[in-house]
């Protein structure tokens, strides 16, 4: 076997774009995906029978079926019921709708951690619903939650790599198809291999770095 | 979609829990190897398990699929992909496995091994008595959990040409020219798979004894 790693580093400026590309959706999917997970499990919480139920049947759906499923019933189902979409924004609605079923049981378990004594505390003084969300839930829940939000937010940097089967240019289809074009499949996986460890140990480096900056602020559980 | 089709997915549905059943017990011994390795006190052994862990877990699936795939090849070794799958797999569940049942041997009460040495038994009897048995008992919800998430994990093995559910539904996708039906359906089949394995999983747990303080 003849190991060239030069022939894959010729062409850089594509395999960057693809990493740009990786990072974005990932980054962008995240944040839509946290917010919207947010908004499930207040809609859980606080819409009623029918609304958690509806929803939790939908978000079990989402976390008993394979995301390689979910995305081609997207992609290639989508036209038959009107939703034509290109590979990049697909991908970004797939992977934000996949993450937010799993943010959402983050935030609903988050919820349930909240002493009662607090929401009632609340109550008595007169605070409103969603004042008692923005003032007293989200700010107690943030620090019990952040430390598996960050670890699912790390899964989903290595489901992006699945958004390569529908043509999305990241950095798995540009690596692969560079790697197919020169005859050089091994190298060029090893490259991709190691970018998604290193990308992982990094954000999973941060993810540490940055509970232990805000565990000041964790609350007294008592 | 017409029965045919359905039972063409339900056929393919076998090939995906065989794949998925041979992974877990495949990674399972792995795994067992490798978190002996990871409670070790020598480095020599600690930190390739340690890089193992990291590597498996750090690195998307498809990735290693894709890897292992045109490396075995390129190294000399030719073998069906089926058995590539199987590797990937394997390794990768190995790795998430192996980080559980760690923490299920780290979490063996004290007490319960020392008395154990107290009363004379052997260091490879308190593994096979005492130890093993417990960390086990406190890892299976880990297990059933692990098994969902390789059998959704598995849909992935469908890129380097295995035949099973997620490419059965694809070929039919794309022969019929009906995505929504055949991908609809065969999400359902992994739903309802997923279901019956966790609330197997539930019922087994329920019917294990407790584990002694």
């Amino acid at each position: 076997m003849t190991f060239d790693i030069n022939v894959i580093l010729q062409q850089m400026p594509a395999i960057l774009s693809g990493a740009a590309v990786t990072i974005v959706i990932w980054i962008v999917s995240t944040i839509a995906g946290v917010i919207l997970g947010f908004l499930v499990a207040t809609g859980r919480r606080y819409g009623g029978f029918a609304s958690d139920k509806g929803l939790g049947a939908i978000v079990d759906v989402l976390r008993g079926t394979p995301f390689l499923i979910q995305i081609f019933l997207l992609y290639y189902g989508g036209p038959f019921i009107g939703l034509s979409l290109d590979p990049v924004p697909a991908g970004l609605l797939g992977l934000t709708v996949y993450g937010a079923a799993y943010f959402s049981e983050i935030f609903r378990s988050g919820f349930d951690a909240i002493p009662v004594g607090h929401i009632e505390a609340a109550e008595c003084v007169g605070l409103s619903r969603s004042q008692i969300v923005r003032r007293i839930l989200l700010p107690e829940m943030t620090m019990l939650v952040l430390p598996p939000t960050f670890n699912m937010a790390i899964l989903l940097i290595k489901e992006t790599a699945i958004l390569s089967i529908i043509t999305v240019p990241e950095l798995t289809l540009t690596v692969s198809a560079i790697g197919s074009q020169q005859y050089a499949f091994v190298e060029s996986l090893f490259l991709l291999a190691l970018f998604y460890w290193g990308l992982v140990e990094i954000a999973s480096w941060l993810g540490h770095l940055a509970e232990q900056k805000l565990s000041r602020f964790r609350f007294n559980n008592a | 979609m017409s029965i045919k089709l359905f039972e063409l997915l339900l056929k393919a549905s076998i090939y995906t829990i065989t794949i998925s059943l041979a992974s877990i017990l495949i990674g399972f011994v792995i795994a067992m190897i490798i978190s002996g390795a990871l409670l070790s006190q020598q480095r020599l052994l600690k930190l390739p398990a340690q890089i193992f862990i990291s590597f498996f877990r750090g690195v998307p699936l498809l990735v290693q699929l894709l890897l292992i795939y045109n490396l075995l090849p390129a190294i000399g070794i030719n073998v069906p992909s089926i058995v590539a799958a199987l590797v990937g797999l394997s390794l990768s569940t190995a790795a998430y496995q192996a980080e559980n049942l760690r923490g299920g041997f780290a979490s063996v009460p004290r007490g319960l091994i020392e008395s154990a040495e107290m009363v004379g038994l052997t260091p490879g009897q308190i593994f096979r008595r005492i130890k093993a048995p417990i960390a086990l008992r406190l890892t299976f919800p880990a297990l059933v959990n692990e098994a969902i998430l390789i059998l959704k994990a598995s849909s992935l093995v469908s890129v380097v040409g295995i035949v099973e559910l997620t490419r059965m539904a694809q070929d039919l996708a794309g022969s019929t020219f009906l995505p929504l039906e055949i991908f609809a359906a065969a999400g359902l089949i992994y739903l309802v798979i997923n279901i019956v394995v966790a609330q197997a999983g539930g019922l087994i747990e329920k019917s294990l004894p407790g584990v002694p303080r």
